[in-house]
């Protein structure tokens, strides 16, 4: 069979598109220099700002560059980030690493879903930040009281997106699969759980998001370090340009996160047809 | 000729999915033999329980009364002595490659490497996809991705071909390409083929033999007519005309009786 009957929706891919003279010219929207000019308009922006009131307000791009450098030749710029990184990192891993697994039983088997359904449609609706008190009377003001409410918030959503891709597997890829010949744990592992992947994907990037939420909330109240812990203390002296620091280095985090997550997935991105 | 399939007495009962509703008799009394290497079609008006009768032999379904039997053997779940082309490509695993999604029974079976290189190759090759082995199923046209379910389905050699009208999604033209590749393919493995459709001319065009079902509930074979045409078939010739419009009288009857009866 030499031809295959062209129609709508052939697989040719759209290379001729990339070809053509009109993309010779530069598409502006897609140069590194525009991020550049956005910034450096921004700080113009928020200087101009800052000089219509006093620095208690908002202080000047200058005031806090003082305070990162301040705080970064202590020492203790770092030690915050390390340590708000590694409550998140550790609390949202776990959380993940329990969620998968529970989440594709959860939507496979009867039972197990019966069990959890009436707890998860109770604590779906508390917020992780109401449990703050709670673990820290379970867990005490150490690293575990943080990390425990991390493990929680990452576990739910993960665990919800995970349940709704184990629920959603289609009947006639397992029956083809059954065919086929697979034995129930090939159905399982060859199936129902490459078939959940695209939703693990979404609740574990979710899950990294709320978790930073989450971390802030607990070092608000029960810290002596952590990123949510210097923002939280510059109210005592009025130190703004410290809750500012803490803000963008929040921001900054979470961006060099997600990039570092999404490099990894894309490895799997494609065979599973992700949108990162 | 020996038998490959049975259904004797058969019928399906589906109970009521919820307090108000009734239990459905999909089948009642239904009995079909199909010979070994025969190319059986079964045609019938929309909801008269085709699909129910090819679960059946699949072994997704159980029956409520009777006997579904496959090479002597009563049904007890799916097996690779079936294979089974879906309507829906949906059933085809999207995140292996083509290859990959041809290998999966012989992966499943513990074939050796070299083995399952060489049948994967060579079912690529029946149904012309080997060039494009490399490719992922959504990268593929409807009329590829049907093409990737049979040689799926071939890849472990099952006595059975099971179809469950796998060209009705697709555009005229390719629907018709891929009859004709069927009926080169099947005269190439001489398998059992249990074919459904709705379109009359499709199972003309493969049928050694046509069986038109009654209207549910309670569905059960109205007749079988012999398709008497040489191969490879001509479409439109009298005889084939002739058939046709008897299929679609028979048919016809049945909807009509369904809708004012």
């Amino acid at each position: 069979m030499a031809s295959v009957p062209r129609q709508t929706g052939d697989a040719a891919p759209p290379v001729a598109m990339a070809a053509a003279p009109a993309r010779a010219r530069r598409d502006f929207s897609r140069s590194p220099w525009l991020t550049v000019i956005v910034l450096v308009v921004s700080v113009g922006l928020w200087e101009l700002a800052s000089r219509t009131t006093i620095p208690i307000l908002l202080p000047s791009p200058a005031d806090v560059a003082g305070a990162a450098w301040k705080s970064a030749s202590d020492g203790s710029l770092f030690r915050h980030v390390g340590v708000s990184y590694f409550r998140i990192l550790t609390g949202w891993a776990i959380g993940c690493a329990i969620a998968v697994p529970f989440g594709i039983l959860a939507g496979r088997l009867k039972w197990v879903r019966a069990v959890l359904d009436p707890y998860i449609e109770f604590f779906r609706f508390i917020p992780p930040i109401a449990f703050i008190t709670l673990f820290m009377i379970w867990f005490g003001l150490g690293e575990l009281s943080k990390i425990s409410l991390i493990v929680y918030t990452a576990f739910f959503t993960t665990f919800l997106a995970t349940l709704a891709g184990a629920l959603g597997v289609e009947q006639d890829r397992i029956r083809a699969a059954q065919c086929l010949g697979a034995t129930p744990a090939q159905v399982f592992f060859r199936v129902i759980v490459p078939g959940t992947v695209p939703h693990i994907v979404t609740g574990v990037r979710l899950s990294l998001g709320l978790a930073f939420m989450t971390v802030i909330a607990a070092e608000f109240i029960a810290a002596q370090t952590g990123v949510g812990y210097l923002i939280f203390s510059a109210r005592l002296f009025a130190q703004t340009e410290y809750v500012f620091l803490g803000i963008l280095l929040l921001g900054l985090m979470g961006f060099a996160a997600n990039w570092v997550l999404k490099k990894v997935l894309s490895r799997i991105a494609y065979r599973y047809d992700v949108k990162l | 000729m020996a038998e490959a399939i049975r259904l004797d007495g058969v019928g399906k009962r589906f109970e009521a999915r919820h307090a108000e509703g009734a239990d459905y008799d999909a089948l009642r009394g239904f009995d079909l033999a199909i010979g070994e290497g025969e190319f059986f079609c079964l045609l019938g008006p929309t909801g008269c329980g085709k699909s129910t009768v090819m679960h059946l032999v699949a072994g997704f379904e159980l029956p409520t009364t009777g006997r579904v039997t496959v090479g002597g053997k009563p049904v007890a779940g799916p097996g690779v002595d079936r294979g089974m082309v879906f309507q829906s490509d949906l059933a085809l695993f999207p995140w292996l490659t083509v290859k990959q999604n041809v290998a999966f029974g012989l992966e499943v079976a513990h074939r050796t490497p070299a083995d399952t290189r060489v049948i994967v190759e060579r079912n690529l090759e029946l149904v012309g996809l080997a060039a494009h082995r490399g490719k992922f199923p959504r990268e593929l046209s409807g009329g590829m991705k049907q093409r990737l379910q049979i040689a799926r389905a071939l890849a472990t050699d099952p006595a059975i071909l099971l179809m469950d009208e796998p060209f009705a999604a697709l555009d005229a033209q390719t629907r018709r390409r891929m009859q004709e590749e069927l009926g080169r393919i099947w005269a190439l493995s001489r398998k059992t083929v249990l074919f459904i459709t709705h379109d009359i001319g499709e199972a003309i065009w493969l049928a050694d033999r046509v069986g038109i079902m009654t209207h549910g509930p309670g569905a059960r074979l109205k007749e079988v007519i012999d398709v008497d045409l040489p191969r490879p078939r001509m479409h439109m010739t009298p005889e084939f005309v002739r058939l046709y419009n008897t299929l679609d009288d028979s048919i016809r009857a049945e909807s009509d009786a369904m809708h004012h009866g």
